[in-house]
């Protein structure tokens, strides 16, 4: 696999310190706003979301840091302070706040993070697998044969009842094993953000990362699908 | 900035407010009262809105619209189940519901935008100065659709709308800056037609929406409407008289369940007495609030089902909410109070006025963006999922409900036919499977250079604004060229519509003024006539009787000039009055301060 992110200087950061302003033509050396003529600077499509909101990429991120960023780049950027400035200054706060408003959904939910970061730094992981994981495989089609038997069921029958008891009894199993994933998930953060901060330009933290990277795809993909099962278990059992 | 005034434009009422030295006001008209009734009627004499509107109901029922916030955005199958209940004849025209008035057909949003006039000139009296810039509120369950037909009303009735806004979270404004409001509340707003509940964080100055629900087809009409129809049923078993067949009777039904139920929120009876037609007497009747309870609770309980689901949304238990706010008229229902108690386990808040809070928090928000206020900021949602219709009519969610707004999504298209040189796209809202059963939004056609199958690829963005409205553009990847569409609502008037109706507004903009006036004056021949009245009475012995006759006469000619269409006669006749009166009120007035000095000695008045 290429990382080529962690070989060279970040090219985003390059370009950040080349960025003119688009009023004064002076370059911005600040985050969002011109350090001469003080007009909002538009956020650059190739920021990623951490970037965004000044944050480190790593998986574990600080809930009440990151709604308090939020907070402050939403007074930065919402369209209600920007009335009575010009057109262009109104269109790059609405697309600031449509960003920051993603980044702030992506980053504050942690599946959500981890799929994102995942994303940033290994490719698709957002490729969900179709066929459900090798373990679950045998549970799931005799759960899709009794939800099907639940669903042709005369509502009034014992048979009917004894199906429905099954099934709550599933559900609680699957809710179970989604909350053993996502412990597992939150170890692997853990010692994904360690490495991370050891610097993986070492050959050791490369061949410790990928297996990491593999484990946390896997798990993520899981949970998916079991999120998804017990979704439709709970639409049908209501 | 010139000044931005709060407009609350509801089912029932309206008001405008704004802020005055950093505490948001409702602007009263002359009669002193703060609501103007949503009421819009057609008189010969043009068309006249508020509480002058509202005695038309009863008298020219087909030719007085009410309730007209029920249509915004909708067209007619939309409104089939309820179409029996109101009086005025409705039709559609380009998916758009009109109303017939007399000769002409009138939009929802061109009712709606003389409502709004009405307010504006009722703002521009009082703060003597030009409004033309104004944030009207909505349900926050309101679509798209609904939304826009608000901007457009704003926009006929000359007013510059900055800013759509949710009722409920107008509310948490008015009551963040006035009671200091923190933690997280929920907002529960039973309107004259709709239901909305949001909940929100309220921190530091930031007011951020976790989620909101509702149901744009629930309010206090609905319950009107029960209480309405155990009266026909009484009057049918008991007088023999079906009252459907009579609008004006039907409409005085109408009033008389909406005036029982607010007597019972305070009262455990009420009395009920209304004329039959043709001299068969009065149906009369009692009614108890627990009758009333049991009439309503149904529609009650389920205002209880988008609470539990915004709960669910937010991801929170009742438990974990501080505070619940009050909004809307309907909360003032007991049982309403009752309910949402049991359903968050904590005493509701309704500190400030339910009829006024959401003007006074649109006055605040009107603030924010004029650059007054600067530590409060809303961070609202969008309240229905946005998406797309892909193959085999399946909607496909782009951005999903109660995501803060703005918020954008992007998607790519491209062709599956070589040289095709269109994609079709429909736009949709809603949280359902199947393309059919959400909202359709809109469609609109990608124009594709022909090329080889595959290869065009076209980014197209949807951009929920702050007001939660779409804006959609896209642009060719390989050129990088933008292009713009023409995105064609399906439930909605076009812009040119909008256009022929702002200038049709200005057009008869004459002939609303000299109604306007024809109104006023004579309201306030009405007025004098009656102080003449008491005068006589309290003052008759005080002149010789050759006055009173003369007064008597002019009163009764100033009657006569009233029922008159020409304001300048009445005018006239009041001046007359005035001046055949002048001895009787300098005697009154002497009389006054004589008695007023009996008994007092020289030195208590120096």
């Amino acid at each position: 696999m290429d990382h080529p992110h962690t070989h060279s200087p970040n090219p985003r950061e390059l370009q950040m310190a080349r960025r003119l302003c688009w009023h004064c033509q002076s370059e911005v050396s600040g985050e969002y706003f011109c350090d001469r003529c003080a007009k909002v600077q538009p956020v650059s499509k190739e920021t990623d979301y951490f970037t965004c909101f000044g944050f480190p990429r790593r998986l574990t991120i600080d809930q009440s840091k990151l709604e308090a960023k939020f907070y402050e780049l939403s007074r930065a950027f919402h369209p209600d302070f920007y009335q009575s400035k010009s057109e262009r200054e109104q269109t790059i706060s609405l697309g600031n706040s449509a960003t920051l408003n993603s980044a702030y959904r992506t980053l504050r939910d942690p599946i959500q993070r981890a799929e994102y970061l995942l994303d940033l730094d290994a490719g698709a992981i957002k490729e969900i697998r179709n066929s459900p994981p090798a373990d679950l495989f045998e549970e799931i089609l005799e759960l899709q044969d009794t939800l099907n038997e639940y669903r042709a069921a005369d509502r009034t029958s014992a048979i009917w009842q004894q199906l429905r008891a099954k099934l709550q009894a599933e559900q609680l199993t699957l809710e179970e094993r989604k909350q053993d994933m996502e412990a597992s998930l939150q170890q692997l953060f853990t010692d994904w953000d360690a490495l991370q901060d050891r610097g993986d330009s070492t050959s050791q933290a490369r061949t410790e990362r990928d297996p990491l990277l593999m484990r946390m795809r896997e798990i993520l993909s899981n949970r998916t699908y079991v999120k998804s099962i017990v979704n439709d278990l709970v639409a049908t059992i209501g | 900035m010139s000044r931005i005034v709060g407009i609350d434009l509801g089912t029932t009422n309206s008001l405008v407010a704004y802020m005055k030295e950093g505490h948001p006001c409702v602007i009263p008209g002359r009669n002193e009262r703060t609501m103007v009734p949503s009421v819009v009627a057609m008189t010969d004499n043009g068309l006249i809105v508020g509480d002058p509107a509202k005695e038309h109901l009863t008298r020219t029922p087909e030719r007085t619209v009410y309730s007209v916030k029920r249509f915004m955005g909708k067209a007619l199958e939309d409104v089939q189940g309820e179409l029996a209940y109101f009086p005025y004849s409705l039709t559609e025209q380009g998916g758009v519901i009109r109303i017939k008035l007399g000769e002409k057909s009138y939009s929802p949003p061109q009712i709606s935008a003389m409502i709004l006039k009405e307010l504006k000139h009722r703002a521009e009296e009082h703060l003597g100065e030009s409004i033309t810039k104004a944030v009207i509120t909505v349900p926050a369950y309101f679509n798209d659709s609904q939304r826009q037909a608000t901007k457009d009303a704003g926009m006929i009735a000359g007013l510059d709308v900055l800013r759509i806004i949710n009722e409920p979270t107008a509310a948490s404004l008015a009551y963040g800056l006035q009671e200091k409001t923190q933690g997280t509340i929920a907002v529960y707003d039973f309107g004259g037609g709709t239901f909305d509940i949001s909940i929100l964080k309220l921190k530091n100055g930031i007011f951020e929406v976790l989620a909101t629900n509702g149901d744009t087809h629930l309010g206090g009409d609905d319950l009107d409407r029960e209480i309405a129809n155990l009266f026909l049923a009484d009057i049918l078993s008991q007088h023999g008289i079906d009252l459907s067949a009579y609008p004006d009777h039907m409409q005085t039904i109408r009033l008389a369940a909406e005036q029982a139920k607010i007597e019972l929120s305070d009262e455990l009876n009420t009395q009920v007495s209304i004329e039959l037609p043709g001299n068969k007497g009065r149906f009369t009747r009692k009614l108890t609030r627990d009758q009333l309870e049991s009439l309503t609770m149904g529609i009650i309980e389920r205002t209880l089902v988008p609470c539990r689901m915004a709960l669910k949304d937010a991801g929170l238990t009742p438990d974990a909410i501080d505070e619940i706010v009050l909004v809307g008229g309907s909360t003032r229902m007991p049982l309403v109070r009752q309910r949402v108690q049991e359903l968050f386990r904590k005493t509701p808040h309704c500190e400030i006025n339910p009829d006024e809070v959401v003007a006074l928090g649109a006055a605040v928000q009107a603030d924010i963006l004029s650059g007054g206020t600067t530590d409060m900021l809303l961070l609202d949602v969008t309240p229905l999922s946005l998406g797309i219709e892909t193959m085999g009519g399946v909607m496909s969610s782009l951005i999903r409900r109660n995501t803060t707004i703005p918020a954008s999504a992007k998607e790519m298209f491209t062709t599956y036919v070589d040289g095709q040189t269109g994609v079709d796209i429909h736009i949709l809202q809603g949280e359902r499977e199947l393309a059919n059963d959400n909202r359709s939004l809109a469609k609109f056609r990608l124009n594709v250079p022909p090329l080889p199958a595959g290869v065009p690829r076209i980014e197209v963005t949807f951009l929920i604004d702050a007001n939660g409205i779409l804006n959609v553009n896209a642009s060719d990847m390989r050129t990088g060229q933008s292009q713009s569409i023409e995105v064609k609502p399906s439930y909605g008037l076009s812009d040119q519509e909008v256009e022929q109706m702002i200038e049709d507004s200005f057009k008869f903009a004459a002939e609303d003024v000299s109604a306007r006036k024809l109104i006023e004056t004579r309201l306030e021949a009405g007025a004098l006539s009656t102080t003449m009245e008491k005068s006589l009475s309290e003052g008759g012995q005080l002149v010789v009787p050759e006055e009173i006759t003369a007064i008597r006469a002019a009163l009764s000619a100033l009657a006569t000039a009233k029922d008159g269409n020409d304001p300048r006669a009445i005018r006239a006749r009041m001046a007359d009055l005035e001046r055949s009166a002048e001895r009787l009120t300098v005697a009154m007035l002497n009389d006054s301060l004589t008695r007023g000095l009996q008994g007092k000695k020289v030195s208590d008045l120096t």
